[in-house]
């Protein structure tokens, strides 16, 4: 196995994810594998390519500095599950 | 022991752009809460950020300033954590491949090393209901607005060695980025933030001691206080044989001190990794030297010529240069042939003390530099006496106007005209008798008192060589 137990949880802690513990087994072997075929992808030996970036072959995708007028909080707002004058409102933070 | 201090420095400036870094909501203070955002600073799902050219210019313009290499590829990558901040979960930042590296800004003839100077986007601002502050609240409220404006945070080595070092080393450095006009340096707006990273080592020892870092600080006397209790508790600890954790404080301003900072669970595990949603963005050299040739004489540059050119002092020099507005003002009067000693005497005393008072800028003044040549001039030619040249410069800021014009109308000529002041004199050793009986019996001392009579009688007109000499005649 490539990834430990521990290694599972610590990511899933932090994408803030609660996993039961046949979810964190069932993980551990799925992103197993996944890191085994990266190190597939590892053995092609790379020697003077340049990293790449972004798949695509692009760059200096630019705008000008130009203000788009914004929609207004009311819009904004209206998918937010909860508000309170304008603002978003939030679950108390830390413990 | 004795202990060395080690300061770095990392400064978040807001680049003074219309719009933000990845879209076109307005970058302006304050608005309504969440008036000042769009889909894509919300991260709502598949929407696509585009990267601001302005913002790449006077971060290639920063990075010139600050004798940095800018980047030939440059990238942006996603700093991965959460926070009610930061609606994506995660920061557009630049990790590895910064837009500018390895420069320095000069503070009294020292360098100070720059590491990097990277680009991101700014969080949002919470709120904290029912409480003063986040401990205790029942809940939150995030505006938006700040989210996605443009900042450049900057990097300092670990070059400076005391708090007022580390003064300096802001005030140059927002001087400069006043200078090249990317960023209006406003501490309290928190268009230029700052964060401080301090350790000790016994002197001598090459390692550096373990950081503490400290955040919170919102002006540059703050960071100096913060700092100097920083190192006073690091050092107690030390002597005490106690380790130094490596962790981040909070200055508090009211009660003095700094307190450790709850710390983020699983902090700096930002699984940093490319934004996908950007392509890289590579800086053609050409692009590099059309933007330097924008670029104002900066005030190091500035400073050398004042005192190798213009005889002033190093600290007249500094003072001067502090202000982008003072500086090209000055630079402005010599072009006209003023002395510069002089008007730097005037702009350094009066002047700033009247907008200082009047918490005004000089552009808000009326007074030109012509106006300040006109009335060095004056002064030279004794046709006003310090205190009337004060009146007039009064006049001059507060309504505008010629010099010749206002010491004609408001009658302040210097009297220099022996004849008409030796009646004057004369007048005020009569109307004294007890204080002449006091000078001749050799009390000197008193001739300061008609010199003062003379000049109320004339409403400080009178050209003071021409009294004393007169005093010379009748008192002999």
């Amino acid at each position: 196995m490539t990834i430990s137990i521990k290694e599972v949880e610590h990511v899933a802690k932090l994408a803030r994810l609660a996993l039961t513990d046949e979810e964190k087994k069932l993980y551990c072997e799925q992103l197993g594998k996944i890191i085994a075929f990266f190190d597939q992808l590892k053995s092609i030996d790379t020697t003077g390519l340049e990293p790449l970036a972004h798949p695509l072959p692009l760059v200096n995708v630019l705008r000008q500095d130009e203000i788009v007028p914004p929609l207004g909080h009311d819009a904004l707002l209206e998918n937010a599950p909860d508000k309170e004058k304008g603002y978003f409102r939030v679950p108390k933070i830390g413990e | 022991m004795k202990y060395e201090t080690v300061i770095g420095l990392e400064v978040h400036a807001q680049l003074k752009t219309k719009s933000k870094i990845f879209c076109g909501c307005p970058t302006d203070f304050g608005g309504a809460p969440n008036d000042h955002v769009c889909p894509v600073c919300l991260g709502m799902p598949g929407v696509l950020p585009v990267l601001n050219k302005r913002v790449v210019e006077f971060a290639i313009k920063t990075g010139i300033a600050l004798n940095c290499e800018i980047a030939h590829t440059t990238k942006f990558d996603r700093k991965n954590y959460f926070y009610p901040d930061l609606p994506k979960d995660y920061q557009i930042s630049q990790y590895d491949q910064p837009i500018c590296n390895t420069g320095h800004l000069t503070i009294k003839g020292r360098k100070i090393r720059i590491h990097r100077a990277h680009l991101e986007e700014d969080a949002g601002k919470l709120v904290h209901a029912g409480a003063a502050g986040l401990h205790g609240s029942d809940y939150s409220l995030v505006d938006y607005n700040r989210t996605g404006v443009p900042l450049l945070e900057i990097v300092s080595e670990p070059d400076i060695e005391s708090p007022e070092e580390a003064r300096q080393y802001l005030t140059e450095l927002r001087n400069i980025l006043r200078y090249i006009d990317v960023c209006d340096g406003n501490l309290e707006e928190g268009s230029f933030r700052c964060d401080a990273n301090v350790s000790l080592r016994p002197e001598g020892q090459k390692e550096l001691g373990t950081k503490v870092e400290i955040k919170n600080m919102n002006s540059f006397r703050a960071v100096q206080r913060a700092l100097q209790y920083e190192i006073e508790r690091q050092i107690i600890a030390l002597d005490k044989g106690e380790r130094i954790a490596q962790e981040t404080r909070l200055w508090n301003e009211a009660t003095g001190d700094t307190h450790p900072m709850r710390s983020k669970e699983e902090a700096h595990d930002y699984r940093y990794f490319p934004e996908p949603d950007l392509v890289p963005l590579v800086i053609d050299r050409n692009w590099v030297s059309e933007i330097e040739k924008t670029l104002p004489e900066l005030p190091e540059s500035r400073r050398r010529r004042y005192v190798d050119e213009q005889g002033l002092s190093a600290d007249d020099a500094l003072v001067l240069t502090e202000s982008f507005e003072l500086a090209n003002f000055f630079d402005s009067t010599l072009k006209l042939g003023a002395p510069a000693k002089q008007i730097s005497n005037f702009l350094l005393g009066p002047i700033t003390a009247y907008l200082n008072e009047e918490k005004l800028e000089l552009a808000q003044t009326k007074v030109t530099p012509e106006n300040m040549r006109d009335l060095v001039g004056a002064v030279t030619s004794n046709v006003l006496s310090s205190t009337t040249a004060k009146q007039v410069l009064t006049e001059l800021l507060q309504n505008g106007g010629s010099v010749k014009d206002i010491i004609d109308k408001k009658g302040l000529a210097q009297i220099s005209d022996e004849a008409g002041l030796k009646d004057i004199v004369s007048k005020v050793l009569a109307d004294n008798p007890s204080q002449v009986e006091e000078f001749r019996s050799g009390k000197t001392k008193v001739r300061q008192f008609f010199l003062g009579e003379t000049m109320k009688a004339t409403k400080g007109k009178a050209n003071p060589q021409v009294i004393n000499k007169l005093l010379d005649e009748l008192l002999a």
